[in-house]
């Protein structure tokens, strides 16, 4: 298990991985929105949590069709089928490590990027904390979306369209959770909570999920 | 034989495509006169009744719009149960069932959200307001075209349906947020008012046209539905033909 | 039903959306239904049946079984 927690991370941080591109891809969403609405810089700074989380989830998309795909090219998958313990935990730490690689990179380079949209300290807090929480989710349900397309040959752009009313939610969620704690009547507690729901209740189907799907390619 | 072992055969022999070919050319001709004739007298009563006295004769969309909303969700829980019959019961006819629903869901979804919008403009002064209810709804649309699109992806019938049924059951979780999504939120969209905890909060003026308008919507999907697994079944079949004629072709060194 | 309320349109746009699609959800059908019925036909008419199948068929249906 940990042996395949860290391969994949090797793998996605080496030269060709998802894991940089994902981030420069969250730079060039964060940069672009400027030019398309604008350099009010008040209006920025208010939309600004909804702009990260919009970048974070679709970068958070880009590498997803690629979970399983490289590895059944080059037969792996089968090999991670063979073994003993359950293919869903396997599923489960494969997401971890592209979580570890797209989610979590992203939260923790929110301070810069929120420099850029002119966010304030809490601002930043609030968007780290709930992408810390929220991306997790992104990625269970990628990962059943991603194992539904697997053996498709244009998989990549179905799965964003599979994944996107799925995380609708979540984005949903993440967004107002955010809003909550930079505006000070709103309860920043239930969005914040629900959240975190979703975050375990996906975290249960989304790899169940790929895993019947992978099982269901084999015969 | 008890009972339920007579039913349990009853729905084994619906597996057999053929059986369920000739028993729904049966069935069908009936239901849609059923359906003619609630659509007519439904449709009697929809435009004869009064106008509410606050919403005039806008609320007359009503008669069109609840039901559709309310097809386009059960459209959705018949999918769910012919995908846990693909996944756990690999019963034959389950996944003719959901594809041939999937069409059907996205058409009602669609004039659900089409008539939602007629009527708020007026209403609410808008033709669409993110609320919970209308964000869900359109997300329920989102669910419907991708099945679609992923089942016109994928060419083997059977890892289609395996599929599918997968995605299915992983996007019924927002069927249950559409229905509490007017309790849960406080939002612009009226609570569900038909059915609930200490009877309908709707006149009998209204609540007539709009259960005739329903029933005759549940008919009408009855119809659509069966005519669309007959065609399934016989897209099938002709598949299944084409392919057989190639082997035959194949081993005979030519075609006949 | 008066013809002159306010926002009547709404109503007839809505009545005619409703129309336009239910029509269209029978036409699919029945169209479908139909080009199915005609590929089998021809290739009935090709000598490719299936194995299940009698010889002489009903037209209307794919043929119920022996």
């Amino acid at each position: 298990m940990r042996r395949l927690l860290l391969r994949d991370l090797a793998l996605a941080f080496r030269a060709g991985g998802g894991g940089l591109t994902g981030l420069l891809f969250f730079l060039a969403v964060v940069a672009i929105v400027p030019f398309g609405i604008g350099p009010d810089v008040k209006l920025l700074a208010r939309i600004g949590p909804a702009i990260l989380w919009i970048g974070a989830l679709l970068a958070a998309l880009l590498g997803l069709d690629r979970l399983f795909q490289a590895e059944r090219e080059d037969g792996t998958l089968d090999l991670l089928m063979m073994q003993e313990t359950p293919l869903s935990l396997i599923v489960l730490v494969k997401c971890m490590a592209h979580w570890v690689s797209s989610g979590l990179i992203l939260a923790l380079s929110v301070p810069v990027f929120g420099l850029l949209l002119n966010l304030g300290p809490l601002a930043i807090g609030a968007t780290m904390l709930t992408l810390f929480v929220g991306t997790p989710a992104l990625t269970l349900i990628g990962a059943g979306a991603a194992a539904v397309t697997v053996a498709l040959p244009r998989g990549g752009l179905l799965v964003s369209v599979l994944v996107l009313p799925l995380a609708i939610p979540v984005l949903i969620f993440g967004v107002s959770a955010t809003q909550a704690a930079i505006e000070a009547p709103a309860a920043f507690l239930t969005p914040f909570l629900i959240l975190i729901a979703l975050n375990l209740l996906f975290a249960v189907l989304g790899p169940l999920a790929a895993a019947t799907a992978l099982r269901s390619l084999e015969d | 034989m008890s009972d339920t072992s007579l039913t349990i055969r009853r729905f084994a022999d619906l597996a057999n495509p053929t059986r369920f070919l000739a028993l729904s050319a049966r069935l069908l001709p009936w239901i849609c006169w059923l359906t003619a004739a609630l659509f007519g007298l439904g449709l009697f009563y929809a435009l004869t009744s009064a106008g509410d006295y606050q919403q005039g004769e806008t609320v007359r969309i009503m008669y069109v719009h609840v039901p559709s909303a309310w097809l386009a969700m059960m459209t959705y829980m018949v999918m769910t149960l012919s995908a846990l019959g693909t996944l756990v019961w690999r019963h034959p006819l389950a996944d003719v069932s959901a594809r041939a629903a999937m069409p059907i869901g996205a058409a009602f979804t669609a004039l659900a959200l089409v008539t939602g919008s007629l009527w708020g403009k007026p209403m609410w002064g808008a033709w669409w307001v993110w609320d919970a209810r209308l964000t869900s709804f359109f997300i329920l649309f989102l669910m419907y075209l991708g099945l679609i699109a992923l089942n016109r992806a994928l060419e083997d019938p059977t890892r289609a349906a395996r599929l599918s049924a997968i995605l299915i059951l992983l996007g019924f979780i927002n069927i249950p947020i559409i229905k509490f999504s007017v309790d849960w939120w406080n939002t612009l969209h009226q609570p569900a008012s038909v059915l609930r905890m200490g009877g309908s909060a709707i006149d009998g003026e209204f609540l007539r046209p709009l259960l005739l308008m329903a029933g005759a919507f549940t008919c009408l999907f009855l119809a659509l539905h069966l005519g669309a697994m007959r065609n399934e079944i016989l897209r099938r079949r002709v598949a299944a033909l084409r392919r057989q004629a190639a082997r035959g072709a194949l081993t005979a060194g030519g075609p006949a | 039903m008066s013809l002159d309320a306010p926002h009547i349109g709404f109503v007839l746009a809505s009545y005619g959306a409703a129309l336009a699609i239910i029509l269209g959800l029978i036409l699919w059908v029945l169209l479908d239904g139909r080009a199915r019925r005609a590929e089998i036909r021809a290739l009935e008419a090709a000598g490719i049946r299936r194995r299940s199948d009698r010889p002489v068929d009903d037209a209307r249906a794919a043929g119920p079984a022996p």
